[in-house]
């Protein structure tokens, strides 16, 4: 079975944020790595492998430094590696990425199954499966806790406050999955030897056909306008008990729709 | 900017490592930090921890044997070995002490002196931390001086029998398999001991107040009856066991690296967010010599360190520069922990910081691979051509 995994370079969140002048997240000045929600679809991805037999391939979309991203998936044990860098696609949305991932990955071969995370830790939009299941024809099971894959179909727990449903579809498909569904392992020392001799290619978008105004900030069909830092944490209330405590906190709660 | 990272902005070490090095180093601290460092200080306090499992990870990421070819190992470098011992002891002595005594000697000893039969049974499974060893060198009456050991093995037919006693035995309650050097008729000979093997006894050393997020033991050895082949065929005397030592010698020069610079660490965090007399403590002029010593220490010691592991991957080490290493930098790290621990204040002396259990610690690792003045003797016979031992 051969698996495409979508992963993607974000700024390390224990360091500090910084967005450019034209308002896009800092990707290049800041200290970077593979979203730790990906993790958890490569860990999928290799799971699969190991049951079974194939090929984990990973795709990456991001300026030079998500090479990053692409290593530290064939570290934990990825196949082979895919890297769209193009100076052009700086600036693209969800939807112009969710263009480029679905050229990379029809251009990178047979695939049965392509499996993302479940939002990526900078943007968190958690739209880029979908859009990218729309653009490559699939069946998409979103957001799943758990993952099997039997014959020609995939199956997988989605899980809310009132239900967990079951969804099953037909191969191919796309999974997104969630960061309850296993416990990534971490790159062991023979795989960071290992990964230097697995194969990564780098395309344009010349490579992929795919025209430069279609992406990038001017091709993004959404932009950020401004930003603000969230205001600091107003002080909080102090409730005294006068033997009616209890009470007090539970109107608290209630009145801020807690319970 | 975190510590870490202000650190290595001032001295640009990172910039001497390869880049598989640098991803091995935060691979190793990652699952430090993750899954050993929570629990630190309540294993440290109980003077437990879940040994068997710990073992398993740590082969799991390959740590076990790393710097040893075949057999399952990781046919490392000797530099990348010592980079992950660093990153081990940055979280605690006993887990490097734990890595040290499975790689460096228990499974050293079977890979450089055993029989093709004692590798095959041995090596994979501790590589892969199925197996845990231990390495029975020091007794009760003789621990720098371990020529005199009265652990004797006698010749009986096919067989060898044991007896007799060792001390301060790393992993000695945990293990599956002890390497027993003792004392026969001709010369010190090693043993491949399988812990279930009758005759043979673990008991644990209570009461210690350093490493103890480590076990250490008393074995007894009372007519323990081996197999021929249960000898290690390639090495007579001390050479064998003092060869084991010198490769885990290598590994604590890198370590009492990492136990120094989580207390440096530790104590930047500290001093940027203390107030006294008004203002951080970290912009009073003591604290900051301070601060520039340990800072300026710690970089010649990992400097040492990594100057050793290239000579010794250039296939050119002595035992006399591994003392240099060992000297310096468990001297300089003990120095460095006691320094912070008084930045700290109180609360340098509880496990709710590293402190405090980093320097307990280092009185063992400054102990155990040979003493501070033993590594002074090594040293200054190698410069002076007279032995001063005895
Ligand atoms: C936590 C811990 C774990 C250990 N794990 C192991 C293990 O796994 N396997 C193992 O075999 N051993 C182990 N050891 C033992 C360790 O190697 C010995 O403690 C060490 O070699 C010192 O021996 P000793 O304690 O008998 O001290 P001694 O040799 O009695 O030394 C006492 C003092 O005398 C000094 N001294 C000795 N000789 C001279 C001399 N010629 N001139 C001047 N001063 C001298 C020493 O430097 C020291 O200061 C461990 C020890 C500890 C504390």
């Amino acid at each position: 079975m051969n698996i495409v995994v979508c992963v993607k370079y974000v700024p390390d969140a224990q360091g500090d944020r910084t967005f450019k002048d034209d308002n896009t997240t800092d990707r290049e000045g800041v200290d970077g790595l593979l979203s730790e929600l990906d993790e958890y679809a490569v860990e999928a991805a290799l799971k699969l492998k190991e049951s079974g037999e194939g090929e984990v391939t990973v795709v990456t979309v991001g300026p030079e430094a998500a090479a990053d991203a692409v290593k530290k998936s064939l570290q934990m044990g990825a196949d082979k590696g895919v890297h769209v860098c193009d100076d052009a696609i700086h600036g693209s949305d969800a939807a112009a990425t969710s263009l480029l991932l679905a050229e990379a990955i029809k251009k990178s071969g047979e695939y049965d199954l392509v499996l993302a995370g479940l939002a990526s830790t900078d943007g968190t939009m958690s739209v880029v499966p979908a859009m990218l299941a729309e653009r490559l024809g699939l069946p998409q099971v979103t957001q799943v806790s758990t993952l099997e894959v039997e014959g020609g179909t995939v199956k997988g727990r989605r899980d809310s406050d009132v239900a967990s449903d079951t969804i099953e579809a037909s191969l191919p498909a796309l999974v997104s999955v969630t960061d309850q569904i296993n416990e990534p392992r971490y790159p062991s020392f023979k795989g960071i030897m290992a990964a230097k001799k697995k194969p990564v290619e780098t395309w344009s978008l010349a490579d992929l056909g795919v025209d430069a105004e279609r992406v990038g900030l001017a091709g993004s069909w959404t932009k950020v306008t401004s930003f603000a830092k969230r205001p600091p944490r107003e002080k909080g209330e102090i409730v005294t008990d006068e033997g009616d405590g209890g009470t007090k906190l539970a109107e608290y709660l209630a009145a801020q729709k807690f319970v | 900017m975190t510590p870490h990272a202000a650190l290595n902005a001032l001295t640009g070490i990172d910039g001497l490592l390869s880049e598989e090095e640098r991803d091995l180093a935060s691979m190793v601290r990652k699952y430090a930090d993750d899954r050993l460092r929570p629990h630190l200080a309540d294993w440290f306090e109980a003077g437990d921890l879940p040994a068997r499992e710990i073992a398993k990870d740590l082969g799991g990421l390959g740590l076990l044997g790393m710097h040893l070819d075949g057999y399952g190992c990781g046919g490392s470098s000797a530099t990348a070995y010592g980079i992950a011992c660093l990153e081990m002891e940055a979280a605690d002595s006993g887990l490097r002490s734990l890595v040290s005594v499975q790689g460096s000697l228990a499974m050293t000893a079977i890979h450089k002196f055993g029989s093709e039969e004692q590798k095959q049974e041995w090596l994979p499974k501790m590589a892969a931390g199925d197996a845990i060893g231990c390495f029975g060198l020091t007794e009760p009456d003789f621990g720098s001086d371990p020529a005199g050991m009265r652990t004797r093995a006698r010749r009986d037919g096919d067989d060898w029998v044991l007896n007799g006693a060792k001390m301060w035995i790393t992993n000695g309650t945990v293990a599956d398999v002890a390497i027993v050097w003792a004392q026969t008729d001709a010369r010190i000979r090693g043993f491949v001991v399988p812990t279930d093997t009758s005759g043979f006894e673990a008991r644990e050393v209570k009461h210690k107040m350093s490493l103890r997020a480590s076990k250490t033991a008393e074995l007894s050895f009372t007519d323990l009856r081996l197999p021929g082949s249960a000898i290690l065929p390639e090495v007579k005397g001390l050479r064998g066991p003092l060869s084991c030592l010198s490769e885990a010698r290598f590994g604590i020069v890198f370590g009492a690296m990492g136990a120094a610079r989580d207390c440096l660490e530790t104590a930047l965090e500290y001093a940027d967010t203390r107030k006294v007399f008004d203002k951080a403590l970290g912009g009073y002029q003591i604290t900051q010599m301070k601060l520039a010593d340990m800072a300026l220490e710690l970089t010649k010691g990992v400097l040492l360190a990594l100057h050793l592991g290239r000579l010794k991957d250039g296939g050119g080490i002595t035992n006399e520069q591994v003392s240099l290493g060992k000297l310096n930098n468990c001297r300089e790290a003990i120095k460095i922990a006691r320094e912070c621990r008084t930045i700290l204040g109180a609360n340098g002396i509880t496990l709710e910081y590293p402190i405090i259990r980093h320097a307990n610690n280092l009185e063992s690792v400054m102990t155990y691979e040979g003493t501070s003045e033993v590594h002074q003797l090594i040293i200054g016979q190698a410069l002076t051509g007279s032995s001063a031992f005895r």
